[in-house]
């Protein structure tokens, strides 16, 4: 049975390394359920938090072939336990003078934000694991949701560890003589 | 592959930063500091300024007459040497026909690398004339990619493109310089050091692992060394035949590591696979233990997966992580480069042979051998005509071990890899992975341009030979002398075979009447080079014979043989290697209680 999987994957901050992760995806055959890039604390490394449905052997497929792209430098397999893992939701939802009290309400309870109110609307912002916006989204849904936008999962691992600490440290390789590349 | 030593600088004089320089020169520079001595290519609108500066280079520059030539032909180079093979093309089309040589050449593992002109960067991404994305069209079919449109990035991008292409698991990289990168100034400054953080290929083997495989090689009794195109790639066949000879395992090389391992020594079954020889199949599919070496469980070799040597554990050992477990689970899991593996499998295997621990293979072996001399390979000769085994088994004995065979794909390329007899390592090149159709002639032309001393066969079916045989002009233009044999059944043969067996006979657009258009002698005169026909066995040798006199210019033989002769054996597309047929309709039975 296909199970979800976070991954964590650094990459070189470079041109075409989302279109690269992508392709390889699509070409395999993998399932990217939800996918986040952005910078990490080094300007040169981007984090990308990929959340992929697969069985566990395709899912050591999916890590080894990632791993032989040469801007992919470390993958970290998040486990639910051990992990933060968090959603950001934009939703649009119907209230008027009736309803916008228990708008409110639903609001507070799961500690969410109101972004931005219209005379028959309110936005509100929410942020939270997976399980969290779906209640959310389910307590809103009587009221009618106009619009709503979701983004991909961010995730960090507990405790003090780095998974990026180690990563930086600079492996020079000498470039070759030429006649050890040709002839070696 | 090989490791690299860690010399610092390049072995030539840098060529120092002498003041500013155009970006085109930095290039031709770095290709020179690079090692480079041969490009395949040809000229186009956006890498024009890289063609001025190469005339004056001590590169030489071979002018192609398509760019699937130069592909190819620097994958012959490649593989015929080991060197990095490279070929050039401009934007747009130049560099989507391209497109077929690199994903060869990724299949393949070939260490290549392709440099590609692009429009100024200013206009990428606005269709301008001659403009393809090529970097993104080979994405999926290349090690990795470069698109360079800042000058100064030049120099450490050629070293990168090298070094990947020629470490861990070889393969294509693609470098897409810009026009006006090309034509920027900058200056020049050849790396010394290379920062890839995501990119350190495995070359040593965990000691571990080695135990563990030691441990079942010794308790194995039906062990099969399961060698791959990885051991022609690491230059590890003479530790192979080491490993072999001092276990007594036998061996099946697979269509890329045909020659890893002599034809003629008693431990070689064959060729494994769909076209596999009996004693090769049944070695894998009987076996109890697979040594896979630089191999990667292929579906031409294993058929169906299910059923696929369903008693043998296996120990897969590959530079590129990827591949172990990827179609059959293993049992030990080595990563490494196959001849530090052989090598420390090796030395591993002495010490227990010290303590007096020794592997019995006895039974094992001597059933192989009963198979062998059993289902030997073979063809039956028609009543009539020209059986083309027998025009490639009468080349492999007369052109000899020490000449190079360059195959098409097809029916004749299976006889190429039966019947030719190798000895060594890099003298069988074949398209295996992609199965390139046209593959043979370019590719021999790069083969004879990197080992010029040695005769170089092209082995080519008659619908090959006609989707690339314009190098021929090349070949005769810039003194590449090679041979080729085309194995003329006027038919896309190999299709045929399968419409013959599988289609009851229904011959749907498989007929190239080639006996009677081109005449592929006239063909080849017009090309400048000697063409010469054959249809009788009787001439056979005597017309082998008369073109390997001929040194100069490129010689072609029309082998006009039967149309109906078939690749045998051969175990039907999906389904199990226990199907193997040894003829039509003919399955071998093997005497199980031998073992």
């Amino acid at each position: 049975m296909a199970t979800t999987h976070t991954l964590s994957v650094l990459v070189e901050n470079k041109p075409g390394v989302l279109a690269r992760i992508a392709g390889l995806f699509s070409r395999r055959g993998f399932n990217i359920d939800s996918l986040a890039v952005g910078p990490t604390e080094h300007p040169e490394i981007s984090r990308m938090t990929i959340v992929v449905g697969v069985e566990d052997s395709p899912l050591e497929q999916v890590t080894k072939q990632l791993n032989k792209l040469v801007e992919v430098i470390k993958i970290v397999e998040l486990e639910d336990k051990e992990s933060i893992e968090r959603e950001l939701l934009l939703v649009k939802v119907k209230a008027d003078a009736d309803t916008r009290g228990q708008v409110l309400d639903a609001v507070q309870l799961f500690r969410a934000k109101v972004v931005d109110v219209a005379p028959d609307a309110v936005t509100i912002e929410v942020i939270g694991n997976a399980a969290k916006l779906k209640d959310f989204l389910a307590v809103l849904e009587p009221f009618g949701i106009r619009e709503l936008v979701q983004s991909g999962m961010v995730a960090i691992g507990r405790g003090s560890r780095s998974i990026t600490e180690r990563t930086l440290r600079p492996v020079p390789v000498a470039v070759p003589a030429a006649a050890a590349v040709i002839s070696s | 592959m090989t490791e690299q030593k860690a010399v610092k600088g390049p072995a030539m004089a840098p060529h120092e930063a002498a003041g500013a320089v155009t970006g085109a020169q930095s290039l031709i520079s770095s290709l020179e500091c690079a090692g480079v001595e041969n490009i395949f290519g040809i000229p186009g609108g956006t890498i024009l300024p890289a063609y001025d500066p190469l005339y004056d280079s001590t590169i030489r520059h071979i002018l192609v007459r398509h760019e699937q030539g130069a592909g190819h032909a620097a994958a012959g180079y490649a593989t015929a040497t080991g060197k990095v093979g490279v070929c050039m093309a401009t934007s747009g089309p130049g560099a989507t026909n391209l497109v077929t040589p690199i994903a060869d050449a990724y299949m393949d593992s070939v260490p290549m690398v392709a440099v590609t002109g692009q429009v100024v960067a200013s206009s990428i991404g606005t269709d301008a004339f001659q403009e393809a994305d090529i970097r993104g069209i080979t994405l999926p079919i290349t090690k990795h990619s470069y698109l360079v449109t800042d000058a100064d990035e030049i120099p450490r991008v050629i070293a990168e493109a090298f070094y990947i292409a020629s470490t861990g698991r070889p393969g294509p990289v693609l470098v897409d310089v810009a026009k006006s990168a090309q034509q920027a100034m900058t200056t020049f400054n050849w790396p010394t050091e290379l920062n890839l953080p995501g990119y350190r290929p495995v070359t040593r083997p965990h000691s571990k692992q080695i135990r563990e495989a030691t441990r079942l090689l010794l308790e194995s009794r039906r062990p099969v060394l399961y060698v791959g195109g990885g051991v022609i790639r690491s230059r590890s066949s003479k530790e192979l035949r080491m490993l072999a000879e001092l276990t007594g395992i036998p061996v099946v090389t697979t269509l890329m590591a045909r020659g890893a391992f002599p034809d003629s020594h008693p431990q070689h079954l064959g060729m494994p696979g769909m076209h596999g020889t009996v004693a090769a199949v049944a070695g894998l599919q009987k076996s109890d233990l697979i040594i896979s070496l630089g191999a990667r469980f292929d579906d031409r070799v294993t058929g169906n997966l299910d059923s696929f040597a369903p008693g043998a554990k296996v120990i897969h050992a590959d530079i590129d992580p990827a591949e172990i477990g990827k179609n059959r689970v293993a049992d030990v899991p080595i990563v490494g480069d196959c001849r530090e593996v052989i090598a420390d499998l090796i030395v591993a295997l002495q010490a227990e042979q010290a303590q007096g621990n020794t592997g019995d293979y006895e039974g094992w072996v001597k059933f192989l051998a009963g198979v062998k001399s059993q289902y030997p390979l073979g063809y039956d000769a028609p009543a009539e005509g020209l059986a083309p085994q027998y025009v490639i088994e009468r080349l492999g004995k007369i052109a000899g071990p020490e000449s190079i065979y360059v195959a098409g794909v097809g029916q004749h390329q299976m006889w190429a890899t039966h019947y030719v007899g190798y000895e060594h390592p890099n003298t069988w090149i074949n398209s295996g992975g992609l199965g390139t159709m046209g593959f043979a002639v370019p590719a021999a032309m790069g083969a004879k341009v990197g080992r010029p001393d040695t005769t170089v066969w092209a082995i080519d079916g008659d619908g090959c030979f006609q989707m690339t045989n314009q190098e021929l002009a090349t070949c005769t233009i810039e003194g590449i002398p090679i041979k080729v044999a085309i194995i003329n059944n006027e038919s896309l043969g190999m299709v045929r075979q399968w419409q013959t067996l599988f289609y009851e006979g229904r011959y749907s657009n498989t007929d190239l009447q080639s006996k009677r258009i081109p005449d592929f002698v006239k063909l080849a005169e017009a090309y400048g080079a000697v063409g010469l026909s054959c249809d009788s066995p009787g001439d056979v040798d005597a017309t082998i014979n008369k073109a390997m006199e001929i040194n100069d210019v490129p010689v072609v033989v029309d082998f006009r043989v039967e149309r109906d002769a078939m690749v045998w054996p051969m175990v039907a597309a999906g389904t199990s290697n226990d199907e193997i047929k040894y003829a039509r309709d003919l399955a071998p039975e093997f005497e199980e209680d031998d073992l």
